[in-house]
């Protein structure tokens, strides 16, 4: 397999996490479509990494992952908070940025 | 010291530090009392020193000493100083003499105000001998202009001395606004002929002058220029209403300031520069019909009023056009002697009637009646005075008014000779009428209740009428016998003339006021109109009230609507504008993520064609 | 040079005394009101008495900038820190000096956070001082922000609100934008000066690509000649951005409604020195670096200042609002300075600088009596006061000679610049500004006498409030006393003013070639 279907399937991937990001109207499923999107990008790192031999993209991934995690873990945190405020994860009712 | 200049200085730096004091040091200032001595002492060094310059100053010759005030890159820009000669040490003495008097009469006449009042008094008496004196001495137009503005100042604080009083604060101003209006002429005059001759000096100008390098081409605007602010100050139509109003200042402010010194010094300006004036007779044409005119004017005014100190308001106003009608008759050395003989006996009268009001209380002539019986001296020394304004001969006034009808006809200003003829003849009726009426006639019902108030003025007040009565009856005598030479060729049948018309003028007076030969109803009935115009003062004033009320707060409030609702308003409209465009595009915020991550990705796309599009 | 005043570098610490003062009032004052005052009135004596020091010690035969002092900042931008002050600008920061001394004990009755005030008041003083003795234009710009900006709160927190009824084609908009609060008048403020500034900086950074960017040196630049049209477009530039803060017509609108907000200190400080900063700002980049811009341009700067003169004058008469009546006469009397500059002759822009001085004394002078009145009377109604003369003779003196000398009295530091603008006026190849410029003498005696008459020197106003009102008191009369002082000496012997003056604006004339 080339490198056209990794990138193929990042491309799947991030495409079905921006799907997730703009549609879901609960703000645990944007996270999760958040994630596609990253992973999908970490995809394209490790497959650039692979067929042109060269270690930084394995190293970039290595790092983007425990962030990942951590963004992961905040942005629930997060979610768990507004939740407690506002006893709601509808992501159409946190419109408190509105001019 | 042999050096009049050195006199000079010194009579006009003594009142001027007698103001520095009386400012600075306030204490003093408000005890009152002391305040006035140090202003009297001031003034009687003044005097002294204004007499030895007179003494010092040869004739034809002059001193100046000048010093740099505003500098320049070649040389001093404007110069300031004292320029003695015979002319303005005469001057001097008067407004010294006048001054001094004057200080020392209101010492009785004000002794009822508080101290700080009567401190403050004496502080603008002061500052008004120095201004005055600063201008009769001054070299050059721009001094002359500083000192005629502060007089003008002076003028103000005093007329508006019982600033309480509505009448006295708005006559104030009036003044203020009147003359300065003029003097914005007197500005215009002053820095185009700088512009034409580079020079402020008199001397240069005069040197100028007779060599003829004064080019001649718009001097006549100029000299037009100068004169109305001349005219402005010494209230010369239509510049004249001011004055009769002035008369709610204290009365011996009206002798000092507004009969004797301040309203001349249009007519020693217009004597200091005749040579000026001489280059452009169109000018000389104007003031000597204007003067004619404004002398017959205010005498026919002078003639309805029934307030004591406005018939001597309106006769200063008449008399000032004597003055000027000589001038512009081209023999400025006539006017100039009325001028000082007229500052003696108008500085007289005004301070008896003073005394008048003083005892009396109130300024209305037909409130009195009868008081020669009472203040016997002061009837005296009004009468003196009262002779010597209507020109009859050993007074004062004689010579010099018979020597302005002489230069006006010489002249070759027939109209304006006639006009002044008739109006020597109402000057002597008014100013018997209103002797008449206040010292003769019957006691008037107002004052016998309070009679016992009516006494001859005190000392202080009598003295500086005595004195100036004595200077009157002595001038008048002096004239008599010697005089100096006119520049003119006099008319023989002048003099009898002259002294006919003033005794047709008491003469009537007396069948009217005293006699009651003619009645003065039938008298009014005769002159209907001309009374009932003269009773609205011609409606002058009127016309000024317009212009003020009707034509300039009118364009000033229409400019400020301007400024405020169009100027502004487009200002405003223009934020206006920008806030509106800010609540639509605030729209655009939905405060939703997933919206802006729509945005996001919208813009990304666009940017992938933009950089991707073939070109 | 004299020697040893240089040495210890007078400018810098005209310039930095009180943003030391602001730092102290800041840290160390807090809840001591006593010791902010005292503070301030140290950090502001400090530079009147150097100031003084300077103004006596500038070498008059040697003319050209002196104490001059420099130091590196940014070497490869040319950004130098460079001070020196000629004839003119002594004079202007003497002026700032006074004011601001003077301002301080005006203001001795703040109440409300009375620390920030001070603080604020002396940040933008150093702002003021820097302008003036900045020959570093990037600097100068630098300054120049300093000393608007503080404005903007100064205004919004301490000021006063008036009363402006919305009406006309354009009331909707008033409605809009809050007409007449002080937060309207200190927003607007500061926007104009900002959009003037604008202007400003894009004239600076045009100069310096042109002259090669190395220098921002004022020196430098000095002795290089423009492309004439760069000159023409650069001076309009500074003429719009600097004659906006200088109230030019018809963008002076900020300046009647900032100045009747704004608390005494900041008017008197505002219309006493920020606007001859504008003026101050034409003089010298304009004049001074842009000759041909200049020649090409006088007739507008000349023609607008008649219409500043007039129209400012009448629009100061329809005025109700003691506050804007002083305000108008300001934009009328900048109208002065603007035409005294525009007919490039000696006598002409002696006058103006003259004017300058003598305009920010006068109009420090009357803003701090307004302020006065307002606090003893609680209005500023013209026409619902009266006969306040008997009850504060003090204040009504000091009104009455800071009238006199708005309306060009002799004796009174307005009538030699008057006199010597109308001089100048007169000498121009446009004669004609002579009459805007005495008629303009003629109304502001007609509206400061009708306020005066109305308000001190009238009857009795029969309103219970006004029946016991005090005069001045303690610090207050130091205020008035030093202002009236200095408005006097500098009437009665302008050549004080006018010698350095005369040093400065000579050789800027003898380069714009229009002096033989």
């Amino acid at each position: 397999m080339g490198l056209h279907a990794y990138l193929m399937l990042a491309a799947v991937l991030f495409v079905i996490g921006f799907f997730g990001v703009v549609t879901r109207r609960n703000t645990v499923g944007i996270l999760l479509g958040i994630e596609l999107m990253l992973n999908a990008v970490n995809i394209n790192l490790v497959a650039f990494a692979r067929f042109n031999a060269d270690i930084v993209g394995m190293i970039f991934t290595s790092f983007t992952i425990p962030i990942t995690v951590a963004e992961v873990a905040l942005g629930l945190a997060i979610v768990i908070l507004i939740f407690r405020m506002k006893r709601t994860v509808i992501a159409d009712h946190l419109d408190i940025l509105k001019g | 010291m042999t050096d009049p200049a050195r006199l000079a200085l010194l009579a006009l730096l003594l009142p001027a530090s007698s103001f520095i004091i009386l400012a600075v040091v306030t204490p003093l200032r408000r005890h009152g009392r002391a305040a006035a001595g140090l202003s009297v002492l001031f003034a009687a060094g003044s005097l002294v020193a204004a007499i030895g310059a007179l003494r010092l100053s040869t004739d034809g010759g002059f001193t100046e000493w000048l010093w740099a005030w505003i500098p320049a890159e070649a040389g001093p820009l404007v110069t300031i100083g004292v320029l003695a000669d015979g002319d303005s040490a005469l001057m001097l003495v008067l407004v010294a003499l006048v001054s001094f008097l004057v200080q020392v009469y209101s010492l009785g006449y004000l002794s009822d105000e508080t101290g700080p009042s009567l401190g403050r008094y004496y502080t603008y008496q002061s500052l008004f001998a120095f201004s005055m004196m600063g201008l009769v001495l001054a070299p050059n137009f721009a001094q002359l202009f500083i000192c005629w503005e502060l007089v003008g100042l002076c003028s103000y604080l005093l007329i508006g001395y019982w600033y309480t009083r509505p009448e006295a604060a708005r006559a104030a101003v009036k003044a203020f606004w009147i003359t300065k209006a003029a003097d914005v002429g007197l500005l215009i005059g002053i820095v185009l002929l700088w512009r034409q001759t580079g020079t402020f000096d008199f001397l240069d100008l005069l040197q100028m002058a007779d060599t003829g390098v004064i080019p001649l081409a718009g001097l006549g605007v100029i000299t037009f220029c100068i004169y109305l602010g001349a005219s402005g100050k010494s209230a010369q139509f239509p510049f004249h209403v001011w004055l009769p109003d002035a008369m709610e200042g204290p009365t011996p402010v009206s002798a000092l300031i507004h009969a004797a010194t301040m309203v001349t010094a249009g007519v020693y300006l217009l004597t200091r520069t005749v040579w000026l004036f001489r280059l452009t007779p169109d000018v000389m044409q104007i003031i000597a019909w204007n003067g004619a005119f404004t002398a017959l004017l205010a005498a026919v005014l002078a003639c309805v009023q029934t307030d004591i100190k406005r018939v001597l308001a309106y006769s200063t106003v008449s008399q000032l056009g004597y003055m000027m009608a000589a001038i512009g008759a081209g023999f400025a050395s006539a006017g100039f002697l009325h001028l000082l003989t007229h500052g003696i006996f108008k500085a007289l009268l005004f301070l008896g009637a003073g005394a008048v009001i003083h005892a009396v209380g109130t300024n209305d002539i037909f409130q009195m009646g009868g008081l020669a019986r009472r203040m016997p001296q002061t009837a005296i020394v009004f009468i003196v005075g009262t002779l010597s304004l209507a020109g009859v001969p050993l007074f004062a006034g004689f010579f010099s008014k018979e020597e302005i009808l002489g230069a006006v006809l010489a002249g070759g200003f027939p109209g304006p000779f006639g006009m002044l003829l008739f109006g020597a003849f109402l000057t002597a009726f008014y100013m018997f009428r209103v002797v008449f009426i206040t010292f003769f006639g019957t006691p008037a019902a107002a004052h016998h209740a309070h009679d016992h108030h009516v006494h001859d003025a005190s000392p202080f007040m009598a003295a500086p009428l005595w004195i100036l009565a004595l200077l009157s009856v002595g001038i008048g005598t002096l004239f008599a016998f010697w005089h100096p030479r006119a520049e003119f060729e006099e008319l023989g049948w002048l003099t009898p003339t002259a002294v006919v018309v003033a005794l047709a003028g008491i003469a009537f007076a007396y069948l009217v006021y005293q006699r009651r030969a003619i009645s003065a109803d039938t008298l009014a009935a005769v002159f209907g109109p001309i009374r009932a115009a003269a009773l609205r003062r011609f409606w002058i004033d009127d016309i000024f009230a317009f212009i003020y009320r009707g034509l300039m707060l009118q364009l000033a409030r229409l400019v400020g609507w301007v400024d405020r609702y169009l100027v502004d308003g487009i200002l405003n409209l223009l934020s206006a504008w920008t806030l509106m465009a800010g609540d639509r595009l605030r729209r655009m915020q939905s405060g939703r993520g997933q919206d802006y991550v729509y945005g996001i990705a919208l813009g990304v796309l666009l940017l992938l064609v933009w950089i991707r599009w073939p070109r | 040079m004299s020697g040893g005043l240089a040495q210890i570098h007078p400018l810098s610490i005209i310039t930095w005394s009180p943003f030391v003062g602001a730092v102290l009032i800041m840290f160390l004052a807090r809840h001591r009101p006593l010791l902010v005052r005292v503070l301030a009135l140290i950090t502001t004596a400090i530079p009147l008495v150097l100031s003084i020091a300077i103004y006596v010690g500038y070498e008059r035969e040697a003319a050209g900038f002196q104490f001059y002092e420099e130091l590196s900042l940014v070497p490869p931008l040319g950004i130098n820190y460079q001070l020196g002050v000629d004839g003119m600008s002594l004079l202007m920061v003497l002026l700032t000096s006074i004011i601001i001394f003077s301002g301080v004990f005006a203001s001795w009755t703040v109440k409300e956070r009375s620390q920030e005030f001070y603080a604020l008041l002396l940040l933008l003083v150093t702002g003021v001082y820097g302008v003036f003795v900045s020959l570093d234009l990037f600097v100068l710009f630098l300054f120049y922000e300093i000393a608007v900006l503080p404005m903007y709160l100064l205004i919004g927190i301490w000021g006063s609100s008036g009363d402006v009824r919305p009406q006309g084609i354009f009331a909707w908009a008033f409605r809009r934008t809050g007409v007449g609060t002080k937060e309207y008048a200190a927003m607007k403020l500061t926007l104009y000066l900002l959009f003037g500034s604008a202007f400003i900086l894009v004239g600076i950074l045009a100069l310096y690509v042109a002259s090669g960017s190395t220098s921002f040196s004022f020196l430098e630049m000095e002795n290089l000649q423009f492309d004439p049209a760069l000159q023409s477009w650069v001076f309009l530039a500074f003429y719009v951005g600097f004659g906006i803060l200088a109230g030019i017509w018809p963008l002076h609108t900020w300046s009647p409604d900032g100045h009747a907000s704004a608390p005494t200190a900041v008017s008197m400080l505002h219309a006493g020195v920020l606007m001859k900063l504008g003026a101050y700002g034409v003089v010298r980049l304009g004049l001074g670096l842009l000759p041909e811009g200049t020649t090409q341009w006088v007739w507008l700067v000349g023609a607008i200042a008649c219409v500043n003169i007039v129209y400012g004058a009448l629009s100061a008469m329809a005025q109700t609002d003691l506050k804007y009546v002083i305000a108008y006469s300001s934009v009328s009397h900048m109208g002065v300075v603007m035409l005294g500059m525009a007919t490039l002759t000696e006598s002409g822009l002696n006058g103006s600088v003259f004017q300058m001085f003598a305009h920010g004394i006068m109009t420090g002078l009357f803003f701090a009596l307004v302020g006065l009145v307002y606090e003893k009377a609680h209005s500023r109604a013209i026409f619902s006061m009266g006969g306040f003369g008997q009850m504060m003779p003090g204040i009504a003196t000091a009104f009455t000679i800071a009238g006199l000398s708005s309306l060009g009295l002799p004796a009174t530091a307005g009538f030699v610049a008057e006199f010597l603008t109308v001089l100048g006026a007169w000498q121009s190849p446009f004669s004609w500004w002579l009459f805007p410029g005495v008629i303009g003498a003629f109304l502001t005696s007609v509206y400061v006498l009708r306020v005066a008459k109305q308000i001190f020197w009238g009857p009795k106003s029969a309103d219970p409030h006004f029946q016991h009102l005090l005069d001045a008191q303690g610090p207050e009369w130091a205020a008035l006393i030093i202002l009236v002082f200095t408005l006097v000496l500098f009437g009665v012997a302008p050549g004080i003013a006018l010698g350095p003056v005369d040093t400065a604006t000579v050789p800027l004339l003898l380069r714009l070639g229009v002096l033989q």
